[in-house]
């Protein structure tokens, strides 16, 4: 009897598996979309629009981190891989081949806009202006010695004023993303990056040791003053409101929120306001992108009209939706050039990537 | 060791001191060890009910925090206009086809009432503001109002339309309107027509239906959790159907036919350390046995199930095997004794007996499964999903997933949708656990 129980069980479950399995193979009538959660907050608006005025279902939006979504995305071809995947960064050559190794041979790739990272404190602490040099010097791991010979050091810097004498005399807290997040991977790309190669002999050693130079420039100290604060930016945003003595890092959509308990802080002089990044002044943005997958087209149903809706201009125009939930758009020169890449499903060349 | 020696020694010499000493003083002394031990006794008790306190502060510091910020989610603020159903807008073919009049531009509708309502707002920029009163979403009520009655075509109807979600956060009170506006979200204008509005009664908060009907928006004011529940239940569904069968088996059969020998010994080791192990791990299992294997669709509600049954089995089981071994020999031996078979024995005598413990395992068990994340992570439940599910098989996220969702978004209205779901989350943990203690109260039975 309990045999029987056990076999009825286990072959349902089978029954149940061998079910989907036909079904899922068969079709899928809705867009699956995987990757960064920095491009999910908009990804998911262009899907909720798209499902709410065309005949197609809701894209599903699944929040995995550019890498994670990539890999999806390079699994193969089929029903049962995602269709696009978003990015904040661009896709890399490795991923180019992994992808065409598993045959995903032809990746539109179209760029949305841009996206601020921010130094932030709370409003009731000082204004901070600072430059990318003293973000370098305040965050990272080594640095060049302060006796000016062109040798390596732990990071000797207590406070903001030991960094840089017009900063205001408090400890460096600087409360950021953990290293997984792409949020924090940017922020060494061009804030730490960009203030370290303000040193001509370390970007000399790009040319001679280009690990050593990326060891130097994107690593970030861990004796405490750089404190991983998780992948959350609202946590963040609280933590700064209870300790004014802090400053933090996250994207611009959470200060464009938050403006009322928290403000950027100056980078190189220039505010993080939406018309400051948007042209290109203010030095911390990056680029976000997304990638579809030309060999889906017409397999899934809506993929080329949801590429469409997202390179709209009532979408990521300058007045558009998007950027209400706070992307930056590009230029309009920038956008023709893309929206028509978008529309005629132009694939990328990997030669392109390096 | 030197010490120990020492004390004992010690000891000796005052239990013969005592032998000698005179009643009076015997007595004494032994009152005074009695109060120190009754004093050790209160301290001891004390010690519990502090740590009781303690807890049941966090308890209340928890709720607290919870339900103040999110109590106002369960409201939402509704603002009324008197909307003309112009024809030549509805149904400009004047052929009263749904499909048609669904794709119409209803926001005109609402820009010209919003003009209606304030004439002197005349600069663009002004009544970009002014057309953000009402949520994006208020267009598709409007739409399916017309395409229920037609005959509304053609008329002016006043209706109460949800607001946007900042209007809604600044009736809530949650925005300082003392800030200055430039570190406000709604500025000054805007709170100016709210207050014209305020003063002719043409806002009220209401109870949010949306919260309870609708799945997922970007839009907080029309972010629903109904989406979530459906996809929890599925989840649930798929787990019960498949963990409580084979738990219940597994349970009966080690506990009541199983030979007591090694290969026994390893299944209930391995059982105990499964119950233990991260629950990621299963979401790892998962993936890569019912999605890359099998083939079952990602983000389905169905694969959830499956990786949760997997989780919560070691549960059931133990829970189980408790239960029927608390059940007394002499009932198993008075049944074979009147010539019941082993299989009889079972059905008939143990499994009734212990039920209420197996019950109570596997809803507790289910428990821990409605608050799942980390393993519905890796099958691809964490996701934007704005259509409800209607069977397991299709794309779903649960609730615990919602919550996490919601917490990350930068939208401010959603701090209360958050807390909201928390509180739905808690009321349906608490529900399955007072069902396991009623089970238990009214089905236990003692020998």
């Amino acid at each position: 009897m309990k045999k029987s129980i056990l076999k009825l069980t286990l072959s349902t479950a089978l029954l149940v598996a061998t079910a989907a399995n036909v079904q899922a193979a068969e079709s899928r009538d809705y867009i699956s979309v995987v990757g960064s959660s920095t491009v999910y907050p908009f990804s998911t608006v262009v899907a909720e629009q798209f499902g709410k005025t065309t005949d197609f279902k809701t894209p599903k939006v699944e929040s995995t981190g550019s890498g994670g979504g990539l890999k999806l995305f390079c699994a193969g071809v089929g029903t049962n891989t995602a269709d696009i995947t978003n990015s904040s960064r661009r896709i890399k050559a490795s991923e180019v081949k992994m992808c065409a190794e598993n045959g995903v041979e032809e990746i539109i790739e179209i760029k949305v806009g841009y996206d601020g990272i921010v130094l932030a404190n709370a409003n009731s602490a000082p204004d901070f202006e600072i430059s990318r040099k003293d973000i370098f010097l305040a965050l990272a791991k080594q640095v060049p010695n302060p006796d000016g010979t062109e040798t390596l050091v732990e990071n000797p810097y207590e406070t903001w004023k030991d960094v840089n004498s017009t900063l205001p005399n408090t400890k460096i807290e600087v409360l950021g993303p953990p290293p997984t997040s792409g949020t924090r991977d940017a922020f060494a790309e061009l804030a730490l990056e960009g203030g370290c190669k303000k040193f001509a002999w370390i970007a000399a050693i790009k040319k001679t040791d280009k690990n050593k130079y990326k060891a130097v420039c994107h690593s970030v100290r861990e004796d405490g003053a750089y404190v991983e604060a998780g992948e959350n930016d609202n946590l963040i945003v609280q933590k700064l409101e209870a300790n004014p003595a802090a400053l933090g890092i996250f994207g611009f959509s959470f200060l464009d929120q938050n403006a009322d308990k928290v403000k950027g802080s100056l980078i190189d002089g220039v505010e993080p306001s939406f018309e400051d990044i948007a042209s290109g002044e203010y030095p911390v943005s990056r680029s976000l992108f997304f990638y579809a997958k030309k060999a889906h087209v017409g397999i899934v149903p809506g993929i080329a009209e949801f590429l469409q809706e997202f390179t709209s201009e009532k979408a990521w125009g300058e007045e558009g939706y998007l950027s209400e939930k706070g992307l930056i758009p590009m230029p309009a020169y920038e956008r023709g050039y893309v929206a028509a890449t978008a529309k005629y499903l132009g694939a990328l060349d990997p030669q392109e990537i390096k | 060791m030197i010490d120990s020696t020492a004390g004992k020694n010690t000891n000796k010499t005052l239990k013969s001191f005592n032998d000698i000493l005179p009643v009076e003083e015997k007595t004494r002394r032994l009152n005074a060890q009695l109060k120190k031990r009754h004093r050790k006794e209160m301290r001891f008790q004390m010690y519990g009910v502090i740590s009781l306190l303690l807890g049941f502060l966090f308890l209340v510091v928890f709720f607290n925090s919870i339900i103040s910020k999110g109590y106002t989610a369960f409201q939402q603020t509704f603002i009324s206009l008197d909307i003309e159903f112009v024809e030549d807008i509805v149904d400009p073919k004047g052929n009263r086809d749904a499909k048609e009049m669904l794709r119409s531009d209803y926001s005109k509708l609402i820009k010209d009432a919003l003009k209606k309502e304030f004439p002197s707002v005349k600069k663009r920029k002004d009544r970009k503001a002014l057309n953000k009163l009402i949520s994006s979403g208020a267009v598709y009520k409007l739409a399916d109002l017309v395409i229920e009655s037609p005959e509304l075509i053609g008329t002016t109807q006043t209706l109460w339309l949800a607001s946007d979600d900042e209007i809604d956060l600044l009736m809530k009170g949650h925005i300082d309107r003392n800030l200055p506006e430039s570190e406000r979200r709604v500025k000054d204008n805007s709170i100016t027509w709210v207050d014209e509005l305020v003063a002719q009664d043409r806002v009220v908060k209401r109870f949010n239906h949306t919260f309870f009907n609708s799945g997922d928006s970007r839009e907080p004011e029309q972010a629903g959790i109904m989406g979530a529940i459906k996809g929890s239940f599925y989840v649930l569904l798929v787990t019960i159907l498949l963990s409580f069968p084979i738990g219940l088996a597994a349970a009966v059969y080690l506990e009541e036919f199983a030979p007591k020998n090694r290969i026994t010994d390893v299944i209930e080791v391995n059982i105990n350390n499964l119950a233990a192990v991260p629950s990621i791990v299963y979401g790892l299992l998962g993936l890569a046995v019912f999605i890359n294997f099998f083939g079952l669709p990602r983000s389905a509600a169905v694969v959830g199930g499956l990786v949760l049954s997997l989780r919560t089995l070691p549960t059931i089981i133990i829970a189980s095997r408790a239960a029927i071994k608390a059940v007394p020999p002499s009932i198993r031996s008075a049944a074979l004794g009147v010539g019941a078979s082993e299989m009889q024995t079972v059905y008939h005598h143990v499994l009734p007996a212990a039920l209420p413990g197996i019950l109570t395992g596997t809803i507790i068990g289910m428990a821990q499964a409605l608050g799942e994340t980390a393993p519905l992570l890796m099958i691809g439940m964490v996701a934007f999903i704005v259509d409800i599910p209607q069977s397991a098989m299709d794309p779903a996220t649960a609730l615990p997933v919602q919550i996490y969702l919601w917490a990350d978004s930068p939208e401010r209205a959603f701090v209360e949708k958050t807390s909201a779901a928390i509180m739905v989350l808690l009321a349906f943990l608490t529900v399955m656990n007072l069902f396991a203690v009623y089970l238990r109260k009214r089905y236990e039975r003692r020998w």
